[in-house]
């Protein structure tokens, strides 16, 4: 699509334009409440961002209440409210982008385009600003523009990149090569080695039967690669016994491809080259609970992958491998669809996930009831993970006794990395589970590691002392992130950078999250500008201990984790910044007479506070 | 057969099926801190003020079922700190200033930081801006004091049937907004009569020119702890919740 005919700036916005435009957005999804999370991302697809009568108008359409329209609109960082730039740049914030480089990357971005970061130029050409991670981290320093990935920045692509956007040059002109996504598959195992023709698992999953098929899901004793280990088989037999509600009701399979934890791409590379095999997870977890609906839902970051998945699941139809009578069986039937999220790592959590399915602000849901018996619509509902439903299409060809043979007791089967950082190759692994932190650093040629995030921010950090430990949910659990930092890296900076991640992607729910993780992040800025002492660390512990015990969510209980563990294990990096002080307070009563200086043009030292006392003979 | 019961704070409350471990205690008349929640409402579990540990495991008590020999944890020191600091992040996140709110008094806010002795908000104010709304004839909206309880967003959705108010924002963005595009409350079709006029637990929905028709000292606060209200709280209905008070 090219890009100035795709755009509409406010100047020539009009009303009558504005339902040309909407029109056949409405009527694709059947002017269907549920489906206001896709509208108003196609809406803003074709109108440049989400103006207040564009909202009023889709509200009156869905017979929603206007007010329930912005509050949507208005939770997730991909939509817009206000026009953003007709090329709008957003830097992967991630740590292991920024140890690449990428906040020094911004900067020249914005430099060469005479802007302020965060805001709109003022000819609305261009706006650049950071984003939460955008599982690019073995290719990065990345961006996103206008959607599209775009991987390995130097200082040189940067350069030509505002070249490129001051000539208004259409991103389908930009050299290709920016927009090259390497799978970076380093180590395969009984995953990645396989190479079936689409169809091949689901027709074995048929061979075998449902009740079957339920019985090797068992005997596998797979558990989710979410994150959270919850063993699959029961989720699938506790959805495939729960009652539908409703007379039309009926069970559904979602695919969690919201892969919003920092430092985790592994999803990406399975969406890349491995969909055919998800798909056939997914509809073999369909034709076992008895589902004849599936939803993928795939965060916004991942929009790019879009074109390639639906694409796949055309060939599928086609084959006989999506729609009715599957593999020519009749009465087995399966339809997939795509939903894309809005940039909200929160939907990751499976409750958020299928508010945001169902077109509502992605806020997590009291539980119980669990989806398996009340989830999207109301209905039993199956929340599997990509590599979750990857690992079911594998068990269906190979039985649930060969997987349970992988990996440990406790963590069957074999477990798929992202590994980024400091490391020589940076990408995929994948090791049966038990492997060791230790032996995971020799093969990605991580010299000299001091610490290892596994699991993301919400997850753990290992130092040196531990690297014996092993990857797997009765030591160190994962849902697949591996951030490795060398001994140059400062270990506070991290910890920084996590707190301001979650601060960002709290939902606001509920108050410890919400204002917790403000808190925590402003006591770290704190620390960070030398003005912090015991007191802050004393804060950050409580607050922890808070959010741990009150918080609505995950989120909200993980949100401290790599503060606690950074403190306890390295306490040095947080204390030679702090000041001898018991307390030293954020405010500065210098730089607050900073705007009365400004206005009066005055710069001496009588018009500094302090400064006048401390210098003999000025006049106070 | 005994009845089913709960063991709060090693006292044995009866409770019967459905109800959660808040209506168990408000119907024996023990006070479990609380802001968003309100009898006539489905439980939200938001402020978590309520937070009491149920065999071992904190949990919200609005909307975690009594189940029977469970035994909670509510009126202990651990807890109540972690409620005073959940009130100090509530206080600094607006802007509170009770000498010289017209709420004052019969406000949940202020009446459970004297209840669980909050000396201070400890934290750094945020100072956010929020401009208030006096579009409307009737009624005045001073968003500095919401605390986002949701209740005024419930009350007019499910017992108005009109949405008048919702949230939007994410995170420490998160604000309350008014159902029309200009977004101003005369705009929209919202009366004093509506539910959602009388159960904001703050001073963000005020009724215009009444505001000290009760003076303060003869307030519903002023007059009693809030901990010692919970069998007026229980019987809480519309129209109770009105800007006098008594």
């Amino acid at each position: 699509m090219r890009l100035r005919e795709a755009m509409v700036t406010e100047e020539c916005f009009d009303a009558r334009r504005l339902d040309d435009l909407l029109l056949p957005v409405l009527e694709r999804h059947a002017r269907e409440p549920g489906q206001l999370v896709q509208i108003l991302r196609e809406a803003q697809e074709r109108i440049g961002y989400l103006p207040a009568p564009l909202l009023t108008a889709i509200a009156r359409a869905l017979k929603l209440p206007r007010a329930q329209v912005e509050g949507v609109a208005g939770f997730y960082s991909f939509f817009h409210l206000t026009p953003p730039g007709r090329y709008r740049v957003l830097f992967s914030d991630n740590i292991t982008d920024r140890m690449l480089g990428s906040a020094e990357m911004l900067d020249r971005l914005c430099n060469r385009l005479w802007i302020e970061r965060g805001k709109v130029s003022e000819d609305g050409l261009v706006s650049v600003d950071t984003t939460s991670c955008t599982g690019l981290c073995d290719q990065g320093p990345a961006l996103l523009v206008n959607g599209r990935a775009l991987t390995r920045m130097s200082a040189e692509r940067i350069d030509r990149i505002a070249e490129l956007i001051r000539a208004q040059l259409p991103l389908a002109d930009w050299p290709p090569e920016y927009f090259r996504v390497d799978d970076n598959i380093r180590r395969r195992d009984s995953l990645l080695s396989v190479d079936w023709p689409a169809g091949e698992a689901l027709q074995a999953a048929i061979a075998r039967g449902a009740e079957a098929m339920l019985a090797e899901m068992k005997r596998s004793n797979l558990r989710g690669r979410g994150g959270a280990g919850f063993t699959t088989a029961i989720k699938w037999e506790s959805a495939r016994r729960a009652p539908c509600h409703g007379e039309s009701g009926v069970r559904y399979v979602v695919c969690n491809a919201d892969e919003g934890e920092p430092g985790t791409f592994k999803d990406r590379v399975l969406l890349s080259s491995y969909a055919d095999l998800l798909f056939d997870g997914m509809t073999i977890a369909g034709f076992t609970i008895g589902a004849a609906r599936g939803l993928l839902y795939l965060r916004g970051e991942y929009a790019w992958l879009l074109p390639a998945l639906r694409e796949k699941l055309e060939r599928r139809r086609r084959d006989g491998l999506l729609g009715t009578a599957l593999c020519g069986q009749p009465g087995l039937d399966f339809e997939i669809d795509i939903h894309l999220g809005a940039g909200a790592y929160v939907c990751g959590e499976e409750t958020a996930l299928l508010e945001s399915l169902e077109g509502r602000r992605g806020i997590p849901r009291i539980r119980p009831p669990f989806p398996v018996s009340a989830g999207y619509r109301g209905q039993p509902t199956v929340v599997n993970n990509v590599e979750t439903l990857c690992k079911a299409a594998l068990i269906a060809c190979r039985g649930g006794a060969w997987f349970a043979g992988l990996g440990t007791k406790q963590s069957t089967g074999s477990k798929l990395l992202s590994i980024s950082g400091d490391v020589e190759t940076p990408g995929i692994y994948e090791y049966p589970f038990g492997v060791s932190v230790e032996q995971v650093l020799r093969d990605c040629g991580a010299g000299n590691a001091q610490a290892v995030q596994v699991g993301g921010p919400s997850g753990i950090c290992l130092a040196m002392h531990e690297f014996s430990r092993s990857i797997a949910f009765e030591d160190v659990p994962t849902a697949g992130a591996f951030m490795v930092f060398g001994a140059h890296r400062d270990m506070f900076e991290v910890a920084r950078n996590f707190a301001h991640f979650f601060r960002h992607e709290s939902c606001g729910f509920c108050t410890p999250c919400r204002v917790g993780t403000s808190l925590v992040a402003d006591c770290m800025d704190k620390i960070a500008r030398g003005l912090g002492t015991q007191y802050e660390i004393n804060q950050v512990f409580k607050i922890h201990r808070l959010l741990h015990a009150a918080s609505h969510c995950g989120l909200g209980q993980a949100a401290c984790n790599p503060l606690f563990d950074t403190l306890q294990k390295f306490r040095p990096a947080y204390e030679r910044r702090l000041c001898s002080l018991d307390f030293e307070p954020a405010f500065d009563l210098d730089q607050a007479l900073a705007a009365a200086r400004q206005m009066t043009g005055r710069d001496d030292p009588a018009a500094h506070f302090g400064l006048a006392a401390r210098l003999p003979g000025v006049a106070s | 057969m005994t009845q089913a019961s709960i063991l709060l704070d090693g006292l044995p409350i009866p409770f019967v099926a459905g109800q959660t471990i808040m209506d168990a205690a408000t119907a024996a008349g023990i006070f479990i801190p609380h802001l968003c929640h309100h009898p006539d409402f489905k439980p939200q579990g938001s402020c978590k003020l309520c937070t009491v540990k149920a065999n071992g495991r904190h949990v919200s008590a609005c909307f975690t079922p009594a189940r029977d020999g469970m035994e909670v944890e509510n009126n202990t020191p651990d807890l109540n700190d972690k409620r005073r600091t959940l009130l100090q992040m509530l206080f600094v996140e607006g802007n509170h200033f009770c000498p010289s709110c017209e709420k004052s008094g019969n406000c949940m806010l202020q009446a459970l930081a004297y209840e669980l002795e909050m000396l201070s908000p400890h934290f750094d104010q945020f100072y956010p801006d929020r401009p208030v709304d006096a579009s409307h004839p009737e009624v005045l909206l001073d968003f500095n004091r919401c605390i986002l309880c949701e209740l005024c967003v419930r009350a007019s959705r499910d017992v108005d049937g009109k949405s008048v108010f919702a949230l939007s924002g994410r995170g420490i963005g998160k604000h309350l907004i008014v159902n029309a595009e200009s977004g101003r409350l005369a705009d929209t079709n919202f009366s004093w009569a509506d539910k959602a006029a009388q159960v904001c637990p703050v001073g963000v929905i005020l009724r215009k020119r009444v505001g000290f028709a009760v003076p303060i000292g003869k307030r519903r606060y002023d007059v009693e702890p809030i901990g010692m209200q919970v069998e007026r709280m229980a019987a809480r209905s519309a129209g109770e919740e009105g800007m006098d008070g008594d």
